[in-house]
């Protein structure tokens, strides 16, 4: 039986349902249908789990999509231990987020639009990480990037929301047209675009150059570069990650669910996809690895200073990503994939705490107004508070096995930039354990800063949404145990699973390193909620002389590097100046318009001679008619 | 091969005109009448088409469905029908588009409305006798005939500048037409006097001779197509006509340029096809990108489809002059594409301007609180658009860039970069019309009825159909596409061998 075929097409009947009948039949019943759809995916899954897990790998094509000569791509899914990890996180962070937003969105004029939204990323989603070739990847990639578009401007009456929405769609649309190529390449390459073939094949073109666009580069590389743009797009990577704090504008859930857990890990999961071709590329892991490490660094600086709670951790996830693809480039595959697992788990968390926190704050956003909130909202700070403990790398706490792993393998693997990276990573761990602390201080500690009214509206939210929290809390300490490094005694089982797809990465240090970069990311975390602590609770005025003293600085960081600014100077305002000016005004207008206008008018001229001839009387017709009869006579005769 | 016992294409292409013919007996003041019977007899026409979809042999390349009858003997010239993987969805998209035109016009028409009718049921017979027709003759005939109803559509029912656009578009095609025209002439005598389609097209040209009709032919085909730099009568024509005359500019007409290319310049002239590459794909791409970017700075809803037809239509030729299958079968499929979706954009604009009469995207703002089932189709077109995978524009689009990256890398990537900003300008104009906050002329506007959505929901199931199971489409290509590209790639090639052997041989 197929019976995984469900997964994906559950939620898509759910769409369908909602968008066709939710408007005027369901209503505020909508949600019903959404949720009972993803409630049977993630049971499907489970027992798809259970399949891989027995061994059981499934790769089958349902029916041929496209058809072109020697091209051919169809709807096919491949099940196997990468995929299956996936498919967890996504059913699992989709259905908890679910059951949320029924508190959460409760009386929004657009809920049955709201629900089928998030059916149809889910089923997006799904058929992404299920996918047997890359055409289907695409379809997937694309349609996850759509559903952004639309939750994002969720609101879209409002002009801030429908512009991030526009601009997620686009700014990823850059790194979609690498994405594009790289697939056409890997078509022309290998002759066929499924997954099986062109991962085993790849060793066969290792040495392999090709000339592209002129210059001759190696194919492996250009292959994993021009994919791996399409990463930078979707995770928010430098140079395209500008478009995932304005993503914010869309309703909490979807930055849990599309903004944290899922959609923007897709990035991580399509290097780790391709890890036979990016293996053979030592040049493209580098570039990964860095691209990984400095955008973990930025927007981890950036956070420390934003005052929007979202946007804090919008930047955070940013930086985890960053992790994720740092922890790729160093060749550990499945550490990155253990942080996006044990990530989504506390990310969506933190966001949905947000969401309480805003639910009881009338949507408010600015946690300088926030403070003292812990005595209001117990669960949502416990649970809060857990998820900072789980990012900030607390041993014990999911996020310290997977940052471990990553920082150890950067540490002892082979790259040549690994120590440079550990290095990063380190200092990357003590940043976020201090903006994540900065942001639970400001937020449920000390003294309420916000209205009276605020004040006494304040108040725990409803089960609806504290239970999905508490769930999500038992996910931010606990998944990590699953991987438990051998050095603690534990079996690494969660590596170990998914060695047969990723392979495995040569740890190449002793044990006593090991103990020593463990201990250094404990301390930087340690220290990280110390500082906050310090800054935020004992002396609070620090921070504002720090900025004063260090206001370029300051103003730097908390205008994000000045990047939107840039590419709207750089890209935007050009494009329109010169459809404007130069496209518009001159060449259709001046040039082709003029030659086009100039023929017509010149027949005009023409024309006005001969009108004088035109002058309507039947007499003056007649006589010119019986002239030519008269010279064409005399022609014939004369011939 | 498929026997019908029945003329199919002569009761196609005459069943419209007849049509036409009973609205001339009919008193102009019986309006309903006229529309119904239009509305019927487009609807014959069809249901008549239908069995083309379903009786098509997909396993050959030779014509179907064929008529050949004496029609002028002494200058060997023929009424000969007959239609191939390639023409057949041409066929299919005529007969809908014309039937979603009548649909559109039902209330948007109010002055002369039998003279309406008449033009654009004429207009049907003669696009379908355009993508029908195997003589030259006969062909041709048909190809001027169709000018005639659409200079009336735009001059007579257009908006406040009709008369320019209309007389624009009259010069221009009937220019290139000219030449063409000489084109054929030259032909005849060429090739001992015949004008069977079939006939020309398997017979050989001298190199330089082929070159020179190329170019005739490239002038009648390109202007319609639109190519850079002949687009600039498009955006004219498109913002003055009425919506009907905009969706079958855009949906059929502009095609036949394409058709054209494909059909004749081709099989004709395959070593001046394959020297002119180089030229064709430069055009195409500069289309992509110009058309493109100027709508970034458009601030008129149908110049702005307009403009993207010019950029969309870039992919098509960009697909038709790589030469190879991927590419070929993406821009025979792309061209459908287009006709779809620009045709559905324009009757979704026509229909709100049918509530608001204006045009400027300034006035609008907010439709989609007002109007959403309007709204969430009009954004199905959007997607389809730029291009999103499970719509049909995926489709195409991707198989033309595989195709034209495989032809020239440059040009790959070139048009690819017109995906980026197809995205840009679509949903920037989506934004600027249906979000933000609403304006006082759409404030209190009707959400689209029934006759609308019926019009346009036949555009959607086809935009998802393709893009989900495109081998329907794609399946009646294939063996015509590969007979077409094995003449155009060994056109010469053939032959220099030839000779070589006999130089051995000599030797």
């Amino acid at each position: 039986m197929n019976n995984y075929l469900l997964i994906p097409f559950l939620p898509l009947a759910a769409f369908l349902i909602n968008i066709l009948f939710g408007r005027k039949y369901l209503k505020e019943n909508s949600h019903w249908v959404s949720i009972l759809a993803v409630a049977g995916s993630w049971i499907v899954t489970v027992i798809t789990l259970l399949d891989v897990l027995s061994g059981k790998i499934i790769n089958e094509d349902l029916y041929s999509w496209i058809v072109s000569g020697e091209f051919k791509a169809s709807v096919g899914f491949l099940i196997d231990q990468l995929t299956v990890v996936m498919l967890i996180v996504v059913t699992t962070c989709s259905a908890l987020i679910h059951i949320y937003s029924i508190g959460y969105m409760r009386g929004d004029k657009g809920y049955y639009r709201f629900f089928a939204y998030l059916s149809l990323f889910t089923f997006c989603m799904l058929m992404l990480v299920m996918a047997n070739n890359f055409l289907q990847l695409y379809f997937g990639w694309e349609g996850v990037g759509l559903c952004s578009y639309f939750l994002i401007g969720y609101y879209f009456d409002k002009k801030s929301a429908s512009d991030a929405g526009k601009k997620a769609f686009i700014v990823n649309r850059f790194g979609d047209f690498g994405f594009g190529l790289g697939i056409i390449m890997i078509f022309l390459t290998f002759g066929t675009a499924y997954y099986a073939p062109v991962f085993s094949q790849a060793k066969n073109f290792a040495a392999q150059t090709v000339n592209f666009l002129g210059y001759d580069v190696h194919l492996m590389t250009l292959i994993a570069l021009l994919l791996f743009c399409g990463s930078i797009g979707k995770s928010a990577q430098m140079p395209l990650h500008v478009w995932l704090p304005d993503a914010m504008e869309g309703p909490t859930p979807v930055s849990a669910l599309i903004h944290a857990a899922t959609m923007v890990t897709a990035g991580v999961f399509l290097v780790a996809r391709c890890s036979p071709i990016f293996s053979l590329s030592e040049t493209a892991l580098t570039v990964v690895a860095l691209t990984g490490a400095i955008t973990a660094l930025f927007a981890a600086t950036i956070a420390l200073v934003q005052k929007d709670i979202k946007r804090i951790i919008a930047y955070s996830t940013i930086s985890q990503l960053g992790y994720m693809f740092l922890a790729a480039g160093v060749g550990a595959y499945g550490a990155g994939v253990f942080h996006l697992y044990t990530h989504s788990f506390f990310k969506a968390l933190l966001f949905l705490c947000a969401g309480s926190v805003m639910h009881a704050m009338s949507g408010e956003l600015d946690i300088q107004k926030m403070g003292g909130l812990k005595k209001y909202m117990p669960i949502t700070y416990w649970t809060m508070l857990f998820a900072s403990l789980s990012i900030a790398g607390m041993p014990g706490f999911a996020g310290f096995f997977s940052k471990d792993e990553i920082l150890w393998l950067a540490y002892s693997g082979q790259s040549p930039v690994g120590k440079f990276v550990w290095v990063i990573g380190a200092l990357v761990a003590f940043l976020t354990a201090f903006y994540s602390f900065r942001l639970i201080f400001l937020t449920f500690h000390g003294k309420f800063r916000g209205t009276h009214e605020q004040e006494h509206h304040l108040h725990e939210s409803p089960k609806t949404m504290t239970v999905p929290l508490i769930l999500l809390c038992i996910g931010a300490v606990a998944s990590g145990w699953v991987g438990i490094p051998h050095l603690l005694g534990g079996g690494a089982h969660f590596m170990e699973f998914l060695k047969p797809v990723l392979g495995h990465s040569e740890a190449n240090a002793t044990h006593t390193e090991e103990w020593m970069v463990m201990a250094i990311s404990t301390i930087a975390g340690f220290s990280g909620i110390g500082l906050a602590a310090l800054f935020y609770l004992v002396k609070t005025d620090i921070p504002v002389r720090l900025a004063q003293k260090f206001n370029t600085v300051y103003k730097t960081l908390w205008n994000k590097y000045y990047v939107d600014e840039l590419y709207s100077f750089i890209i935007v305002r050009p494009a329109i100046w010169t459809a404007k000016n130069i496209l518009i005004g001159i060449t259709d207008a001046r040039i082709i318009e003029a030659v086009v206008n100039g023929v017509p008018k010149g027949l005009g001229e023409f024309s006005r001679i001969l009108r004088k001839v035109q002058t309507g009387l039947v007499q003056r017709y007649a006589a010119i008619m019986a002239l030519g009869l008269l010279i064409i006579v005399a022609y014939m005769l004369w011939r | 091969m498929n026997d019908l016992n029945f003329p199919i294409l002569s009761a196609l292409i005459f069943l419209p005109v007849a049509g036409a013919a009973l609205l001339l007996l009919i008193s102009r003041s019986n309006e309903s009448l006229i529309k119904w019977i239009s509305l019927i007899v487009s609807t014959a026409a069809f249901i008549i088409s239908i069995p083309l979809f379903t009786e098509f042999n997909k396993s050959t390349h030779l014509m179907q469905f064929t008529e050949k009858h004496s029609w002028i003997p002494s200058l060997n010239i023929n009424y000969s029908l007959g239609i191939d993987g390639i023409s057949i969805l041409f066929v299919l998209l005529s007969t809908l588009i014309t039937i979603l035109c009548v649909l559109i016009s039902w209330n948007s028409i109010k002055a002369k409305v039998k003279e309406f009718y008449i033009s654009i049921l004429i207009m049907e017979g003669a696009m379908l006798g355009v993508f029908c027709a195997l003589d030259f003759m006969l062909f041709y005939l048909f190809w001027e005939a169709m000018l005639i109803p659409m200079y009336l559509l735009i001059g007579v029912w257009g908006g406040s500048n009709r008369i320019y656009a209309a007389v624009k578009f009259f010069l221009y095609t009937l220019a290139g037409s000219v030449l063409m025209l000489v084109g054929i002439i030259v032909l005849y005598y060429q090739s001992g006097r015949t004008l069977d389609i079939l006939e020309l097209t398997a017979k050989t040209y001298p190199y330089p001779l082929q070159l020179w009709l190329f170019w005739a032919f490239f002038a009648a085909f390109a202007v319609k197509v639109p190519m850079f730099p002949l687009h600039t009568w498009l955006p004219d024509a498109h913002t003055e006509a009425p919506t009907a005359g905009s969706v079958i500019l855009a949906a059929v007409l502009i095609k036949m340029g394409a058709y054209g290319f494909i059909r004749f310049s081709l099989p004709l002239f395959p070593e001046a096809s394959r020297a002119m590459t180089p030229v064709m794909l430069a055009l195409s791409v500069i289309a992509i990108i110009y058309g493109a970017v100027i709508c970034l700075a458009q601030t008129d809803l149908k110049r702005l489809i307009a403009y993207s037809s010019v950029s969309h239509m870039g992919f098509v030729t960009l697909g038709i002059f790589a030469l190879n299958l991927q590419g070929m079968e993406g821009g025979i499929l792309q061209m459908i594409n287009h006709g779809i979706v620009t045709g559905a954009l324009f009757l979704s604009v026509g229909m709100i301007y049918d509530r608001t009469h204006t045009r400027q995207i300034s006035d609008y703002g907010g439709v989609a609180s007002v109007m959403p089932v309007y709204a969430a189709m009009f954004m199905v077109f959007t997607l389809a658009s730029i291009g999103l995978p499970a719509t049909n524009g995926f489709i195409g689009e991707f198989l033309i860039i595989l195709g034209g990256f495989r032809a020239n890398q440059w040009a790959g990537v070139l048009a690819a970069t017109g995906v980026i900003i197809g995205a840009g300008y679509m949903l920037w104009l989506y934004q600027r019309v249906f979000f933000m906050e609403t304006k006082p002329k759409v404030a209190g506007l009707a959400d689209i009825n029934l006759r609308e959505i019926i019009t346009l929901l036949p555009m959607i199931i086809l935009i998802f159909w393709i893009g989900v199971y495109p081998n329907v489409f794609l399946g009646f290509m294939h063996e015509s596409v590969k007979h077409l590209l094995e003449r155009v790639n060994s056109g010469g090639a053939h032959e220099a061998s030839i000779a070589k052997n006999i130089l051995e041989i000599i030797k």
